[in-house]
């Protein structure tokens, strides 16, 4: 293995690592908050909201990301959808995690006590204060385990946004090996780099759910 | 002369096909304990909820201090009372359950001070020395910056019992408050309950101590398949018991040491 090589490439694996960051967290945040929408609607919203929802993230988890991304590149100009590869790999990334967190969320809603909502009914909490203080609270304690795989999920995808020209960690380290006809070297650097995000990652999930642990019952 | 704390008239409720509450007619006078009580599946639990609206009755009239609680008497039957006024003739009600329904990520202050301060909106410090009063009234100032799961069973519930009281409601409904604790736990929480009735406290409490409901209760409710099947005071329910369905139910709490509440013999000396 050449070990020169894989010095001489650092600069580079870290450009690369930076575009992977700046994909993976926003794109956790928005599919975050974009996931919670979703929950809360179907929540709330009616038979009606929640089955047109659920069939909408019925594809979305039905197909390959690579498929989604794909689509989003090369088929959104068609309808007028022309961005960039990095904004595309981003707003692909969000709607794709967001179908999956919206049904983490909404099993974490619904694992929540029910006489934890008559709790705070009972002593005059409205609707949207319940959610506030209570509900959501309580589902994000829930949730924090699959929240944690699926934010490691979402990091080892961002590797898809390569076949888009994103020059994320996956696009400049095959790069690199092909350049170099280092096919081998490339894909150590990579499952180094993954991992090591990994369990950078894991390893701050478990912390907090250490920390949180006094919240729990039971 | 004022209005009974709580009137229940022709109160019904359905689940499905079944009907879990037929037809209750039931007045509450202020300061007074009572003490619903029955066998499983008779309704005693379904009716308590309804008096705090978190079942909605589908007949009859709810009435606590006067107001109607969730539906009242319209020209084609009843109509449907706004969110806001429901909340408001709630405010009159506390309530206790059987699961203690503490919030897991807030503290003991924390989970009494959360409805003083995004309720009535009492500003941080006002709202946490009224926790802490209704804390140390339950015995637990020292356990404020607890949280649930740093708590035993009873504490748990009397801190439960605190978060209702906070907020100064006219009648305290308790809904089973033991029935998850053990015995030895089971003692703090009634000893709380009995300091309540003692201070003239209207209560409502389902219960299976039959023993607490003896001693505290001025008021007994017998209820079976959603029907009060007997109600009286608790010396006439209790020592009398001539009704055969409630001797039969008695009976189940001889071995537990109750006999002597349903020996007839027993003199009435309190």
């Amino acid at each position: 293995m050449n070990l020169e090589l894989i010095r001489a490439s650092i600069p580079e694996i870290i450009d690369g690592l930076g575009f992977t960051l700046l994909m993976w967290l926003p794109g956790s945040a928005l599919a975050l908050a974009l996931g919670l929408l979703v929950a809360i609607l179907r929540h709330y919203g009616g038979p009606a909201l929640d089955r047109g929802l659920q069939a909408l993230l019925g594809v979305l988890r039905g197909t390959p990301f690579l498929v989604q991304i794909f689509l989003l590149y090369y088929g959104g100009p068609f309808i007028g959808w022309d961005f960039d590869a990095p904004t595309a790999g981003l707003l692909g990334l969000s709607v794709y995690g967001a179908a999956y967190f919206a049904e983490i969320i909404r099993g974490g809603l619904a694992a929540v006590p029910r006489g934890h909502v008559e709790a705070a009914a009972c002593v005059g909490m409205t609707r949207a204060q319940t959610l506030r203080r209570v509900l959501l609270p309580e589902m994000a304690l829930l949730i924090l385990p699959s929240t944690i795989n699926m934010l490691i999920v979402l990091m080892k995808e961002t590797a898809v946004l390569s076949i888009i020209t994103v020059p994320e960690l996956t696009a400049v380290i095959t790069g690199i090996g092909s350049l170099h006809f280092a096919y081998a070297e490339a894909a150590f650097m990579l499952a180094v780099c993954y991992w090591g995000l990994t369990e950078a990652t894991g390893l701050l999930g478990r912390g907090l759910e250490r920390r949180l642990q006094r919240f729990r019952l039971a | 002369m004022t209005a009974p704390a709580i009137r229940l008239s022709g109160v019904c409720k359905n689940y499905g096909t079944h009907r879990a509450i037929d037809g209750v007619d039931l007045v509450v006078q202020p300061g007074e304990v009572a003490c619903l009580i029955g066998p499983s599946g008779s309704g005693k639990s379904t009716l308590l909820r309804c008096m705090a609206f978190l079942e909605e009755h589908d007949d009859g009239l709810i009435e606590i201090a006067g107001d109607p609680l969730g539906f009242a008497p319209g020209e084609n039957g009843r109509i449907r009372l706004p969110d806001r006024e429901i909340a408001r003739v709630r405010r009159s009600i506390g309530m206790v359950f059987q699961q203690f329904n503490l919030w897991p990520h807030r503290t003991a202050l924390g989970n009494v001070s959360e409805a003083l301060r995004f309720v009535l909106r009492l500003l941080r410090p006002a709202a946490e020395r009224r926790a802490m009063a209704y804390l140390d009234r339950v015995g637990l100032a020292d356990r404020a910056g607890h949280y649930p799961s740093q708590l035993s069973g009873g504490q748990q519930q009397r801190v439960a019992i605190a978060r209702a009281l906070a907020l100064e409601p006219r009648i305290m409904l308790f809904d089973e408050p033991t029935s998850s604790l053990d015995p030895e736990l089971t003692g703090e929480v009634l000893g709380v309950m009995r300091g309540l009735a003692a201070d003239g406290m209207t209560m409502v409490i389902v219960t299976h101590e039959i023993g607490f409901a003896a001693h505290v209760a001025q008021h007994v409710v017998f209820l079976e398949q959603g029907r009060i099947a007997l109600e009286g005071s608790a010396s006439a329910v209790f020592r009398r018991p001539w009704n055969p369905r409630l001797a039969r139910f008695l009976e189940t709490y001889l071995d537990r040491g109750a006999s002597m509440l349903i020996a007839p013999e027993q003199s009435d000396g309190a």
